[in-house]
């Protein structure tokens, strides 16, 4: 082997973050010079690369793969500011470095009010009681009995974008805009488990409970529990995370991820709201005249450019440029994004790619020829209700600052000359 | 609570809506469900669900169904159905006052939420801000903000202490509920709550909140064809991510950060102190020390003990103190920790920390050391206890 070969074998391992950020905007700031161009041919072409010379591992060596080493940096991230502790916390989904509309189940952004319950899936019972005919135990096992269907959902935390109400805060769109994840539930539809308990008339609500160490309940509508809320078992067709609930959580379409109980152990039926303390002091959204909007269950159309983005900055310098992010809707589909490169002024249509399927994220991309000048940019969603993402003025003259929750206001990222990126506001 | 039936037929307004919109843009994408006939056609010829339902004749008898699960016992049904609604639907008998309340607020909130509710660190404010919900910056408490009484009876109860939930007996949340009442001057000290006049306290706020009203404020003035074209004369930056700063280190990029002017008035009010919390893994135990395997199964029960103590790199003391050396520690000795008054008096008795006081201490804290803030009720197990001990062993040398 060469010293030549020997060499671009070590730097070719897993880069730092941070030195891959430095080279990219050195990359950037000389970047005009044609990539076309090379005085020396390339040794990764001319030389044999080690991984094409010798064998690799064998079949069994990762019997549940796991990323490249020098995807590492790929990861959920937690603000520590935010909250007491990280056992009543949040992290974040790495938005910036995913495409399409899945996301991977590692990366699902979590959420605990009392850390993660640790079940055997041999110790799960789940309970239906209250205003029913039938009072019944399940076990994991009954619940795999039942039909079961497949839905692609996005799950987005009331809180996310929560931290911008006064203006930029947070230089990422996995801190802006992380608190949101798009995976295939496999699950038994809610309602055949209530039709099997045998739902009084006088049911109105349900109330679905954690077994985790808060648990977590909140009042669900019995119109929304039978239309398309799911028992799921299966998140891209694995069995949940004990992160995200295993081995069962609640899904509820378009709403808030509070609702979405983890680790279901209990479903009541009652003729009332409960008025738990996830719908009263918290997920209730304050406004400036001092009065709080609650039940705030759909999420709002809400759109973001994942890439540029202060965490993925524009490395390559001027010429084809790819903009893309992602969209959602609480009450349907995506079928339109604008993208803007001037901070508003002037907009076009996004490209929409892969599927549009209710409640879902969708992917758009813009791809243009970038001239190096600084860009503003920005992405409005068009639900297939007729909504229009709003700018954050428009949010903020109806709810004030105070309100925490459902801020979908549009985002704005300043590139500058270099390509370096960061998250601002504009007038 | 005839207010209360008004608002509920409210709610039902509003789903109905909902339910509407959800037909219209369902199920595009949806398997369709056979229907109930054909599924039970399919689940039929299997034997064992034959016998569930043979068990479950009158379930199988009204139409619905499957014969999955079996009947709840009442007693599970008690033991799991223990939540509490504003008219008091699940409250069960019980009274406390505010002097009992004090006493176990102190042993087993206080260290989360300060000694009048003030809250330590950013653990939840359980007291005052009345009057600060049109404030800059509210406080939302449950004087000023929580609209009924039964949400903190019904989340002590389902949730706290942190740590040690479902610990209390109903007699305790009674009386912790009733000395929150207090702290907020809603009632007297010569107050008691129970079952009987649980219904009669009103929490100030109550009428101030709304059902969602974003169909009414929102959908239509947000869903207008926009402008696309020339929408406004010129756009300026009005505020920056990298002058506030708060970004976690890693992420953002330096060079915006090196642009960066320093930190405005926003920011140092929204950092609360930043502490590395990344405890060390176990692997870096001394070589002398103890079991390997016993130091990783204390790792994971340290976990219940993690909400407030920290160890390892780094740590620091948080609601409790760190535990880093605490081995040969006398008790109640660590600088700059407030302890409970009876924590710093077993100190000075002579306590010191070994694995045999550890012990002792960790299967029943509060009978060991009477007076101790620690909230946590003792572990389950003996091997819990020892397992700890060497995870806390393999930090103390």
């Amino acid at each position: 082997m060469s010293d030549e070969t020997e060499k671009t074998g070590k730097t070719g391992e897993a880069p730092s973050r941070r030195a891959f950020l430095k080279g990219a905007a050195l990359a950037g700031g000389a970047a005009m010079v044609p990539a076309s161009v090379r005085a020396e041919p390339d040794p990764l072409i001319t030389e044999v690369q080690p991984w094409a010379q010798f064998l690799g591992e064998g079949v069994d060596a990762r019997p549940y793969g796991t990323p490249s080493p020098h995807e590492a940096h790929v990861r959920r991230r937690h603000v520590e500011w935010l909250t007491a502790d990280p056992i009543s916390s949040v992290n974040f989904t790495p938005l910036h470095e995913l495409d399409g509309i899945i996301t991977p189940n590692g990366l699902c952004f979590e959420r605990h009010h009392a850390g993660i319950a640790e079940i055997d899936p041999g110790d799960y019972r789940l309970m239906i009681n209250g205003l029913v005919d039938n009072p019944l135990v399940f076990t994991l096992q009954d619940l795999m009995r039942f039909p079961r269907e497949n839905h692609v959902y996005f799950l987005e935390c009331a809180a996310n974008s929560g931290m911008e109400w006064r203006g930029a805060q947070l230089n990422g769109c996995q801190f802006t805009h992380g608190m949101v994840h798009n995976v295939m539930y496999t699950g038994v539809p809610l309602r055949l488990l209530l039709q099997e308990a045998g739902v009084q008339t006088s049911g109105a609500w349900v109330l679905p409970e954690g077994a985790d160490a808060s648990a977590m309940t909140r009042s669900v509508p019995l119109e929304k529990a039978l239309d398309d809320c799911l028992v799921a078992f299966k998140m891209n067709g694995e069995m949940l995370r004990p992160e995200q609930g295993y081995p069962v959580r609640l899904v509820v379409p378009g709403w808030e991820g509070n609702m979405w109980v983890k680790w279901l152990r209990r479903i009541e039926i009652g003729d009332q709201p409960w008025h738990h303390r996830e719908e009263t002091s918290k997920y209730t959204d304050l406004f400036s005249d001092g009065r709080a909007r609650r039940f705030t269950w759909e999420m709002d159309a809400k759109s973001v450019i994942t890439n540029p983005s202060p965490q993925a900055p524009i490395t390559h310098g001027p010429g084809p440029t790819v903009v893309t992010g992602l969209a959602w809707s609480g009450r349907g589909t995506i079928p339109r994004v604008d993208v803007s490169l001037d901070g508003g002024m002037n907009w076009v249509q996004a490209r929409m790619s892969g599927p549009s399927l209710d409640k879902s994220l969708h992917r758009f991309y813009h791809e243009f020829d970038w001239d190096g000048r600084p860009l503003l940019l920005q992405s409005r969603a068009h639900d297939s209700t007729g909504y229009v993402q709003p700018t954050k003025d428009q949010l903020r003259e109806v709810r004030g600052v105070n309100s925490i929750y459902h801020n979908n206001g549009i985002q704005t990222w300043a590139v500058d000359e270099t390509g370096v990126t960061e998250n601002v506001e504009v007038s | 609570m005839s207010k209360f039936r008004n608002f509920a037929a409210g709610i039902g307004g509003a789903t109905a809506l909902t339910l509407v919109l959800a037909v219209n843009f369902g199920d595009r994408f949806v398997t369709p469900l056979p229907d109930l006939p054909e599924r039970e056609v399919v689940i039929a010829p299997a034997p064992v669900a034959d016998a569930v339902m043979a068990a479950n004749a009158d379930t199988a008898a009204e139409g619905a169904n499957f014969g999955l699960g079996r009947p709840a016992l009442p007693e599970e049904v008690a033991a799991w159905d223990i939540d509490v609604r504003p008219d008091g639907l699940g409250l069960p008998e019980g009274r406390g006052d505010i002097f009992t309340g004090e006493e176990l607020y102190i042993a087993q909130c206080a260290s989360c939420h300060g000694d009048f509710g003030e809250a330590i660190d950013r653990w939840p404010v359980l007291a005052g801000g009345q009057g600060s919900l049109t404030d800059d910056r509210p406080t939302k408490t449950v004087g000023s903000y929580w609209p009924y009484l039964s949400t903190v009876w019904d989340y002590v109860n389902r949730a706290m202490p942190f740590g040690n939930a479902q610990s209390l007996s109903p007699d305790e949340v009674y009386a912790i509920t009733a000395y929150i009442l207090y702290l907020n001057d809603i009632v007297d000290d010569d107050f008691e709550l129970s079952h009987e006049n649980f219904a009669e306290v009103r929490l100030p706020n109550e009428e101030n909140f709304y059902l969602d009203d974003r169909a009414e404020m929102e959908l239509a003035a947000f869903s207008t064809e926009p402008c696309m074209e020339n929408c406004k004369e010129a756009v300026e930056i009005t505020a920056r991510a990298a002058v506030i700063d708060v970004t976690p280190e890693e992420s953002a990029s330096e060079e915006a950060m090196a642009e960066a002017a320093p930190a405005e008035e926003m920011a140092a009010e929204e950092i609360v102190e930043a502490t590395a919390t990344e405890a060390a893994p176990a692997e870096e135990a001394a070589s002398a020390g103890p079991d390997p395997e016993l130091v990783a199964a204390g790792e994971r029960a340290f976990r219940q003990c993690s909400a407030c103590h920290q160890v390892g790199d780094g740590a620091v003391s948080r609601t409790g103190p760190h535990l880093n050396g605490v081995f040969g520690r006398t008790a109640g000795s660590l600088d700059g920790f407030r302890y409970s008054p009876a924590f710093t008096e077993a100190g000075e008795g002579g306590l010191v920390w070994d694995a045999e006081s550890l012990h002792d201490f960790l299967m029943q804290p509060r009978d060991y050391i009477s007076g101790t803030r620690m909230a946590f009720g003792g572990f389950r197990n003996d091997s819990d206890i020892d397992a700890v001990i060497a995870y806390l062993q393999s930090y103390s040398e």
